[in-house]
């Protein structure tokens, strides 16, 4: 980056806080973009004595007027720009609205970028200038790998690269894989990180070492929702494992380990009745899946998914055996009614004494049930 | 998988065994405390919340320049809580909000991040629910429909899905932000609504809840846009809602919030988030019910029955021929349909709300440790006012004592639950665009 792109770097602090406070889950995914990753990429070879240079005192900016932001007389929500960020937007506004594809205003852009990554009417003008003068996409994806060491909780940065991929075709199908795994090595659950991944998987390839990746992300964090979803993804869509129905045993078998391990462990519970997805029948019928219930059942312990599957297994009409009846019962506490001869009816009312959090809803199942009957 | 791996924890369960202790100091000390004492800490600050939103339409320092394409969200999320909360903001802010978003309106339609900015779908949805927030005619007047509308179909993919701006990203956020301004500005009709069922349905997930894209994890913002969008455009029957449900109650955990995706950590949006998919299911019971009596239909095809039809004549009818009134499907949603289900811890969700996510100073946050912003304040106070009239069969009669945690005062106004707007709001706008 030249000299020209060093900030004043004095609202940094503040700067973090508010993209912090924003960095969560889907702030990120719901507003457009709110971050800049400035402080840093740049706070680590900052110099005093090398200052950004304002862009009206750049000889080759001479022949532009700046457009000042039509905010009007008395704007809402208005923000203290710094001097910096109002001087970039201005000659920004400048070149957009005049539409001038040239270098410069390609530069221009990725100053702005660095002071504000959300802005996509700046991203979208970058995409256009990128293509009217046929720029090297490899060290366009160099900028975003800078761009998003700061904060790449951000849709602008992911959305571009995805172009710019796209741009390259299978070329660029090991680096987004390579660059997707460093984030997702910072951040296992990263949404952004993890699409753009499906993307490159479903539009470039690479899906060799996938099944692999998601096993070694699952034996670091077994608890890792996102790996799992990824392992779902991989089984059912890759073009060379043989899809769901050939994997179905193997994943079963993986999937129970996982349960056994950690019964209170949500993800692999979901995943197990995913690998049934579109085909109830197999699921009620296989004796695995009613028999990871009952060895958790019999544990006594972190037993509220083998109760809620057992209730779903009962509905779909599984039959229950006496073995599936004693067991609940002796989940059953002295002061608790027993009165209820029906199978389902007992789970449902353990469920509400022991995962009193969702009490009402398992209350409304019981009344399904009765509904039903 | 080793067993022994069991026992050193991985970073799920650190990164939640700590946000699990924070949470627990909070309401022990809660419990320990004289009743009192604990009503105090139950408040609402009120006169806070609403001295730290007024600061932010008049001033925002620039650290605010990371948010400088939200300025409509920006207003939104402040508005909307102002709302939330009873109050209003004075005529001169109001003329000055007005000028403001008009001044991010594109004259091809559709609103933009700032003034000078390309329109954006979701910038778009936060200026017309600020607009219907301040309500009145000058502000539902400055919609630009006809052009908003080119804007909206220049945003439509042959896929069913949106774009959300020119060239932009494709993705479930822009099927509702475009499908729910359409439909309260009433100008949704057959084909914008075309193909987006197909859409959100190949978003939903193995898990049960909605997914950003196909493939991708089930996620709390993007199952209430998908959910929501599919109730406004009379589909939301070819969703698995038992399914969906079971995986929206089991996003509400020990903490007393919900998450946004299994095994991740709490956080107070999701109040208004998951919470919202828990109101708007509620009200689906009866077609929840009888997907669940048909358990195994759902395989070859859900036979898109609609809400609509169900709940007019409470039989299957598959056949869509008449022709559906979309723009009144957002009315009718709060005003038929009375009966309803309790189906979430409404009052462990206004504890957490309460005790977790209030700032002593004003504005709500995320979790104990975050700071406010303006985000989570509009999304903490939409999920209370959400829990706090949950047990109302209409949102507009007022909740038993017994419905509200902590001092009665502490009732926020009711909003809409597929749009997120105050209802007194909606019903002016609702009727502005009815008479266009």
């Amino acid at each position: 980056m030249s000299k020209h792109l060093r900030p004043n770097t004095a609202q940094n602090s503040s700067k973090q806080s508010v993209e912090r406070s924003l960095s969560d889950e889907f702030a990120s995914d719901l507003v457009c973009g709110r971050f800049s990753s400035w402080t840093t990429v740049m706070a680590s070879d900052y110099d005093g004595e090398q200052r950004r240079i304002p862009l009206r005192l750049r000889s080759e900016w001479s022949d532009v007027t700046p457009v000042p932001q039509d905010d009007g007389p008395n704007p809402v929500v208005p923000i203290a720009y710094t001097e910096e960020f109002t001087e970039v937007m201005d000659y920004f506004r400048a070149v957009y609205f005049a539409d001038e594809r040239s270098p410069r205003a390609l530069s221009l852009t990725t100053e702005a970028i660095n002071f504000n990554a959300g802005n996509y009417t700046v991203w979208h003008f970058r995409r256009l200038l990128l293509e009217s003068l046929k720029a090297d996409l490899h060290s366009e994806l160099e900028f975003l790998e800078d761009i998003a060491k700061g904060n790449s909780k951000n849709y602008q940065i992911w959305h571009h690269r995805r172009w710019v991929a796209e741009k390259l075709g299978p070329q660029a199908t090991n680096r987004e894989l390579e660059f997707t795994k460093t984030i997702l090595s910072m951040d296992a659950k990263h949404y952004h990180a993890w699409s753009h991944r499906q993307w490159v998987l479903q539009a470039l390839g690479g899906w060799e070492a996938e099944l692999d990746y998601c096993g070694e992300l699952l034996e670091e964090d077994i608890f890792n929702n996102s790996a799992w979803n990824q392992r779902y993804f991989v089984i059912t869509r890759s073009p060379i494992l043989g899809g769901l129905k050939a994997l179905r045993e193997s994943e079963v078998h993986y999937t129970v380990e996982a349960i056994m391990v950690h019964p209170e462990n949500e993800s692999p519970w979901r995943y197990l009745r995913g690998l049934y997805k579109g085909d109830t029948s197999s699921w009620v019928n296989d004796p695995q899946v009613a028999s990871v219930c009952l060895k958790v059942l019999h544990s006594k312990n972190n037993h509220v998914f083998a109760l809620s599957t057992l209730l779903d297994l009962i509905c779909h009409g599984f039959q229950p055996n006496q073995e599936f009846r004693d067991a609940v019962d002796a989940l059953k506490t002295s002061d608790f009614d027993k009165q209820d001869p029906d199978l389902a009816g007992n789970v449902c009312s353990i469920l509400e004494r022991v995962d009193p959090i969702r009490a009402n809803y398992w209350v409304w199942r019981k009344s399904i049930l009765s509904q039903a009957a | 998988m080793d067993p022994a791996k069991g026992s050193s924890p991985t970073v799920t369960q650190r990164d939640q065994w700590m946000v699990e202790s924070q949470v627990y100091d909070i309401y022990h000390l809660f419990a320990t405390i004289p009743p009192n004492a604990q009503s105090v800490m139950l408040e609402l600050l009120r006169d806070r919340h609403m001295e730290f939103l007024i600061k932010g339409l008049t001033h925002l320092g620039s650290a605010f320049c990371v948010l400088d394409a939200n300025r409509p969200w920006l207003c939104y999320w402040i508005l909307h809580s102002i709302a939330l909360l009873g109050e209003s903001v004075d005529d001169e802010m109001e003329t000055n909000a007005i000028d403001f978003l008009n001044r991010c309106q594109d004259p091809n339609g559709g609103y933009g991040g700032g003034p000078g900015q390309m329109p954006h779908l979701a910038t778009t949805y936060a200026a017309i629910n600020a607009l219907i927030t301040l309500g009145g005619e000058k502000s539902l007047a400055s919609i630009n429909r006809d052009k908003l509308s080119n804007f909206l179909r220049r945003m439509k993919q042959p896929s069913g899905g949106f774009r959300m701006h020119d060239e932009g990203e494709i993705d479930v956020r822009a099927c509702y932000t475009a499908i729910s301004v359409a439909s309260v500005l009433n100008i949704l009709d057959d084909e914008l609504i075309q193909n987006v069922g197909d859409y959100i349905v190949s978003c939903q997930t193995y898990e049960g809840g909605i997914a950003g894209e196909p493939g991708s994890e089930a996620h709390g913002g993007y199952t209430y846009c998908g959910l929501a969008t599919m109730i406004l455009i009379n589909k939301v029957n070819r969703l698995d809602l038992p399914r969906l449900l079971e995986w929206v109650v089991f996003r509400q955990g020990k903490e007393c919030g919900f998450q946004g995706r299994t095994n991740k950590l709490v956080d107070g949006c999701y109040s208004f988030w998951q919470g919202g998919v828990v109101a708007l299911l509620q009200k689906l019971c009866f077609v929840i019910n009888k997907q669940m009596a048909s358990p195994d239909s759902q395989e070859e095809s859900l036979d898109g029955t609609s809400y609509d039809e169900s709940c007019r004549s409470g039989q299957t009818d598959s056949s869509n021929s008449y022709p559906v009134d979309f723009n009144n499907i957002g009315y009718r949603f709060i005003k038929e349909c009375g009966a309803e289900e309790h189906l979430f811890h409404s009052i462990a969700l206004q504890q957490y709300i309460l005790l977790c996510s209030q700032e002593q100073e004003g504005g709500l946050r995320d979790k104990p440790g975050k700071r406010r912003d303006f985000y989570h304040t509009c999304y903490c106070l939409s999920g209370l006012s959400l829990c706090q009239y949950s047990w109302s069969k209409y949102p507009d009669s007022p909740p038993l004592p017994k419905a509200v945690l902590g001092p009665y005062s502490n009732l926020l106004e009711p909003t809409h639950p597929l749009f997120n707007v105050v209802i007194e709001r909606y019903y002016e706008a609702h009727e502005f665009f009815s008479k266009l």
